[in-house]
């Protein structure tokens, strides 16, 4: 297949990394730019898009998923959010965005990929904080603690590993998401796969294929180390039967 | 800002009666793609979770290959794929198929592995085949879970058909796709909620299956209420 040999031959062309005008330049009101024909200036575009999206979901979705959790209402609300963003195609969100008043590119898809980013975190500090025994929470109260102290210092705690969870399902869900960003003219690795498949170059296509799966995968075992270590050591044995 | 020069609604019967027919053509080509994904991923999941069921040395792999490969997005898994099976529906469709087969094969073993041991062991006490064990036993047990995953599967591939537009074929996503380029407003959001209201009614017409193929689940909620 002379696809795979195009592929290899674009990985390992030191040009196709550093592109072949630098990686970073400036747009025209001066602004930085990442160059798009240089993949790692495309792949710190796209784990850009990505954390400023989870950032945006995480700063919304943690307070009132531990607000809701410790009151222990709206479970059923945060069940409808999440099934309703699985219906909603992302492509949907980001050219609904693009024609509107937010415009193309990136700032349509960190929008787009903060929304859902924003259910499994929700979801998870939710079931986190709703799932604390009740004799716990009893007993706390019953030491004269005040609720802020319960939801602080009791629920959160035993809530980590749950909230971990969803942060690394979100995170690994937006890396993934964030590649659509080049059918709206936003940038991210994506961009090699839609360049490839305009100009009929398949071999970058795959290429793009390669890269964008194995920094998915990286993540997804960076982020699963890292909710190891968020996870308090009692809490880890049960973390692992459940996951 | 382009709604002072151009009127652009989100909304409009106006799009729909001048091409209607477009619009009926691309969600034709969005249910088919989804059902036929469907009806192929079942056929496939349902054997591949039974043996992973029979041999639990198999489970672990196909368990932990089926998790790698969910974690590669759907937009590198079509250009992965599209060198090999070029651009257009073959590329889609095998995508699809491939996502909705995590989902199904996942939830079948696990429906299949939830099964009461007690059930299992009177079945077989009863002299059952290993073969009728499975067929009248087994799979009615773990039928809501596999009717969970079905849900689940169906309602994300309706979603999944929208991104085959990197490939050219994306059904209602192409509706989407091209509306974004020409900023036609109304395109965009007929298109987006004709691709909710398709999830919406697959979803529905699992929900009736399941009760129709499930009718000791139905009595066993009406006791409960009563």
């Amino acid at each position: 297949m002379s696809s795979i040999g195009d592929a290899w031959e674009y990985l390992t062309d030191p040009v196709s990394w550093t592109g072949a005008h630098g990686m970073f330049g400036t747009n025209l009101d001066g602004s930085p730019r990442f160059q798009q024909d240089s993949i790692i200036a495309l792949a710190i575009e796209h784990l850009y898009m990505s954390f400023a999206a989870v950032a945006i979901a995480a700063a919304l979705a943690l307070p009132l998923g531990l607000w809701l959790g410790h009151i222990r209402r709206g479970g059923g609300a945060t069940t409808v959010i999440s099934n309703v963003s699985r219906a909603m195609p992302t492509l949907a969100l980001l050219t609904l965005f693009s024609a509107s008043a937010i415009g193309f590119g990136n700032r349509a898809v960190i929008i787009a990929a903060a929304i859902f980013a924003f259910p499994p975190i929700l979801t998870n500090t939710f079931t986190g904080m709703a799932g604390v025994d009740a004799d716990v929470r009893e007993a706390a109260f019953g030491q004269g603690m005040t609720r802020r102290q319960v939801a602080l210092r009791v629920e959160l705690p035993l809530a980590v590993p749950l909230i971990a969870a969803g942060l690394r399902t979100s995170t690994t869900q937006t890396v993934a998401t964030v590649p659509l960003a080049a059918l709206v003219a936003g940038g991210g690795l994506g961009v090699i796969i839609n360049t490839g498949v305009a100009t009929q170059r398949y071999g970058q296509v795959l290429a793009g294929g390669i890269l964008i799966a194995a920094l998915c995968l990286g993540i997804d075992q960076l982020l699963s180390r890292a909710q190891r270590v968020a996870t308090p050591l009692p809490l880890r044995a049960t973390t692992v039967a459940a996951a | 800002m382009y709604g002072r020069r151009v009127d652009n609604p989100w909304l409009s019967l106006d799009y729909l009666r001048r091409s209607g027919g477009e619009v009926w053509e691309h969600l034709q080509i969005h249910a088919t793609l989804t059902v036929e994904a469907m009806l192929i991923a079942i056929a496939l999941a349902l054997p591949m979770a039974m043996l992973a069921r029979r041999s639990p040395r198999l489970s672990g792999p196909i368990l932990g290959l089926t998790g790698v490969l969910y974690t590669v997005p759907s937009f590198a898994l079509f250009a992965l794929l599209a060198p090999f099976t070029g651009i257009g529906r073959t590329t889609v469709l095998i995508g699809l198929v491939a996502y909705a087969l995590l989902v199904l094969v996942r939830n079948t073993l696990v429906g299949l592995q939830g099964v009461d041991p007690d059930v299992v062991d009177a079945a077989r006490g009863l002299g059952y085949s290993p073969t009728r064990l499975l067929l009248t036993v087994e799979l009615p047990n773990a039928l809501p879970s596999i009717v969970a995953g079905l849900r689940i599967a169906t309602v994300s591939t309706v979603a999944l058909v929208t991104v085959g537009v990197v490939v050219g074929y994306g059904g209602l996503g192409q509706l989407m796709f091209r509306g974004m380029q020409s900023n036609y407003r109304a395109q965009i959001a007929t298109s987006a909620l004709l691709c909710l209201a398709l999830a919406l009614v697959l979803d529905l017409l699992l929900v009736l299956a399941a009760r129709w193929a499930m009718p000791w689940a139905r009595s066993r909620a009406r006791s409960a209420v009563a």
